[in-house]
């Protein structure tokens, strides 16, 4: 019976979330079947379009599962969407500067992008330690400080800027990668093709799961996420690996946007971030915190952004995509809550009820 | 007007929609709950003041129709975060999404048109020369603050209401053993924070500008969040946080026209590290409500 009403629960919040959106496709004078077919078509239909959604996911799943990590530490770090920029524009910068053969670089750039969005994460946490400034709220402003930085790198020549041709006008982004310096792609345009980043994507994922499911590491992570007084009680350096959590969740931030920059886009613009950073959050929030659940999250997502290109063929505003993320997630994480909720308020009705029977006896 | 004179009625005009959000913020915060989703309360109060206005004809009823949109908001964050206890910041980042998504999507595909509600000029004091035309001469609706504001110090610091709000923000668990419905306080004084961030954003749709742009709000909300944290949780700072970023905002957009030249980066940044620095200097001495952003659940502490 519970587990029938949980599924009703969910099939009611979501079959209502995709019926608003219907409605307000009809609504503004589109067909809501073009459009359902236009998102399948940019997403699914053919080897192209799921190379498309692989690769958009591959970002989204890292920052995810670096959000996970810092969630199950019971400290929230929100501000990937930032430390995901930085990371990709410390990645541009060694990618496009640093001499060598082609894949040391590129490794090196990844590793650089990873150790940039760390650093950017690592203010919020360094703040936390030393002057127990609140992590969310900092990495939250820090975001906003991120985005005008790279606006500054990309505006500048000697920074990160294209070298343009005298005379042309100068747009504020920066220079394609080398060609050696790119992610390698398997497969070919037509057929099924996906870069290799969702790989990376992937294995970082079973090592954090792993980690945090049979590892000392995980364990005092989850301990200190459940309960830290407790974990400081029981030895755990509260402070260090709550930091650590941090820095770790925005090393993985910064390496989404290394992916991302060496993998689909090769150069580094204003709006970069594109909310791959925000959207990751969420992910991470429908996976409910566990990363093997994220993979098949982050998939969906990534269809979503990627049928969202093709909405164009049937003139929707192609904001519709947000609108239909945002409402799933509202719609997934609906159903749990309200258990939890009813549950509560039946346990508590059953106390009191409880507790008048005791007086009345 | 000479070039002090617009910059510092510029900086003025800019910061009345923050002061407006940052007074239904500071009472949101001080209840313990941190809405990221401020930005979409004033996203949507704009739009649908635009289109209220669009479709009575009327500014004025433009903003009313602001306001219904920023209590829709702040509604539902209630009812996610501290009814069904889904992380605040999450719910708060949805919403943000979900609005700007549908703003943008409803403003592509009908258009309004345009209406701005009529400027007041205080007779006598507007003459008064450079303070009268920064400080009193303005949209009608940005005198509503001279009342909001006294308004809100006093709901939060001299109620009854207000008390349990400061006590709900600052430790629910005694709170709640005193007999406060904590969750409710909380949602009340989002739905305050709805109303004002809603006026806010109407006022910046249907009074300065008159028309609806695609996220035009760019962010505001979040720099709303910046002052109630620049000015360490007083309602006196959070106010002056508002004026200082309005200023800097007028710098940016009069300097290049005045013939100097300083980083629009930097001008733009301005107000989030200068919220960082004033957490970072005042950590000790001025913190903020000690639940903030954490939900309250019974029996858990």
């Amino acid at each position: 019976m519970n587990r029938f009403s949980t599924l009703g629960l969910y099939a009611a919040s979501l079959g209502g979330a995709l019926l608003i959106v219907a409605g307000l496709v009809t609504a503004s004078g589109y067909s809501a079947w073009d459009t359902l077919v236009a998102l399948y078509q940019g997403s699914l239909q053919g080897g192209a379009s799921i190379g498309l959604t692989i690769d958009e996911a591959a970002p989204l799943l890292l920052v995810a599962v670096g959000s996970i990590i810092c969630t199950q530490a019971g400290i929230f770090n929100i501000g990937q969407e930032g430390q995901l920029a930085v990371g990709a524009m410390t990645g541009a910068a060694i990618a496009l500067y640093c001499p060598g053969p082609g894949p040391a670089v590129l490794i090196l750039a990844l590793l650089g992008a990873a150790a940039g969005g760390a650093a950017w994460a690592g203010i919020a946490g360094l703040l936390y330690y030393w002057r127990r400034v609140d992590v969310v709220i900092c990495s939250l402003l820090l975001v906003f400080v991120a985005m005008q930085l790279l606006s500054f790198a990309v505006n500048r020549s000697y920074l990160l800027q294209e070298n343009a041709v005298p005379g042309q006008v100068m747009i504020p982004e920066s220079d394609l990668l080398p060609l050696n310096e790119r992610l390698p792609r398997l497969g070919s345009y037509p057929g099924l093709n996906v870069g290799t980043g969702v790989f990376v994507a992937l294995a970082l994922t079973a090592l954090v799961a792993l980690a945090l499911r049979y590892g000392r590491w995980g364990f005092r992570l989850r301990m200190l996420g459940l309960n830290p007084i407790a974990a400081r009680r029981a030895g755990v350096r509260a402070a260090l690996l709550g930091t650590g959590a941090v820095v770790l969740s925005g090393a993985f931030a910064g390496l989404a946007g290394g992916v991302m920059l060496t993998g689909s886009s090769y150069r580094i613009q204003d709006g970069f971030a594109d909310n791959v950073g925000w959207e990751g959050l969420l992910v991470a929030l429908m996976a409910r915190n566990r990363p093997v659940l994220a993979v098949p999250v982050a998939l969906f997502f990534g269809a979503l952004r990627a049928g969202g290109g093709f909405l164009a063929s049937t003139g929707v505003p192609r904001y519709l995509v947000s609108i239909v993320t945002a409402l799933l997630v509202l719609a997934a994480v609906f159903p749990v809550a309200f258990q939890e909720a009813r549950r509560f308020q039946r346990g508590r009705a059953t106390a009191r009820a409880a507790a008048l029977e005791g007086v009345a006896s | 007007m000479n070039d002090l004179e617009l910059i510092a009625s510029s900086a003025v005009r800019l910061s009345l929609p923050l002061a407006f959000a940052a007074a239904g913020e500071y009472v949101a915060e001080r209840a313990g709950t941190l809405n990221i989703s401020v930005e979409a309360m004033m996203l949507g109060g704009a739009f649908c003041a635009v289109t209220g206005a669009s479709i009575t004809g009327s500014a004025s009823l433009g903003l009313l129709a602001g306001i219904a949109a920023g209590l829709l908001v702040a509604f539902v964050h209630g009812t996610f975060s501290h009814r069904l206890a889904v992380n605040t910041y999450v719910v708060g980042l949805t919403l943000n999404v979900l609005v700007l998504g549908l703003t943008s999507f409803l403003a592509e595909s009908a258009k309004a048109t345009g209406h701005q509600v009529d400027v007041l000029r205080i007779p006598l004091l507007a003459d008064v020369p450079t303070l009268g035309p920064v400080l009193f001469a303005h949209r009608w609706p940005a005198f509503l603050l001279v009342g909001i504001v006294p308004l809100v110090w006093w709901l939060v610091h001299r109620s009854r209401w207000g008390l349990e709000i400061r006590a709900s923000g600052e430790s629910p668990q005694s709170a709640d053993v005193s007999g406060i419905d904590v969750n409710r306080r909380r949602r009340q004084a989002l739905l305050v924070c709805g109303l004002l961030a809603g006026l806010g954003g109407a006022y910046l749709a249907v009074g300065e500008v008159g028309s609806f742009n695609q996220d035009m709000t760019a962010g505001r909300g979040y720099i709303v969040i910046a002052a109630v944290i620049f000015g360490g949780w007083t309602l006196r700072g959070t106010l002056a946080g508002c004026l200082l970023f309005g200023a800097t905002d007028a710098l940016r957009l009069a300097l290049p026209a005045l013939g100097y030249a300083l980083n629009p980066q930097l001008l733009i940044s301005a107000p989030y590290l200068l919220a960082l620095i004033a957490m970072l200097v005042f950590a000790k001495s001025r913190q903020g409500p000690a639940a903030l952003g954490t939900p309250f659940i019974r029996g858990i502490t």
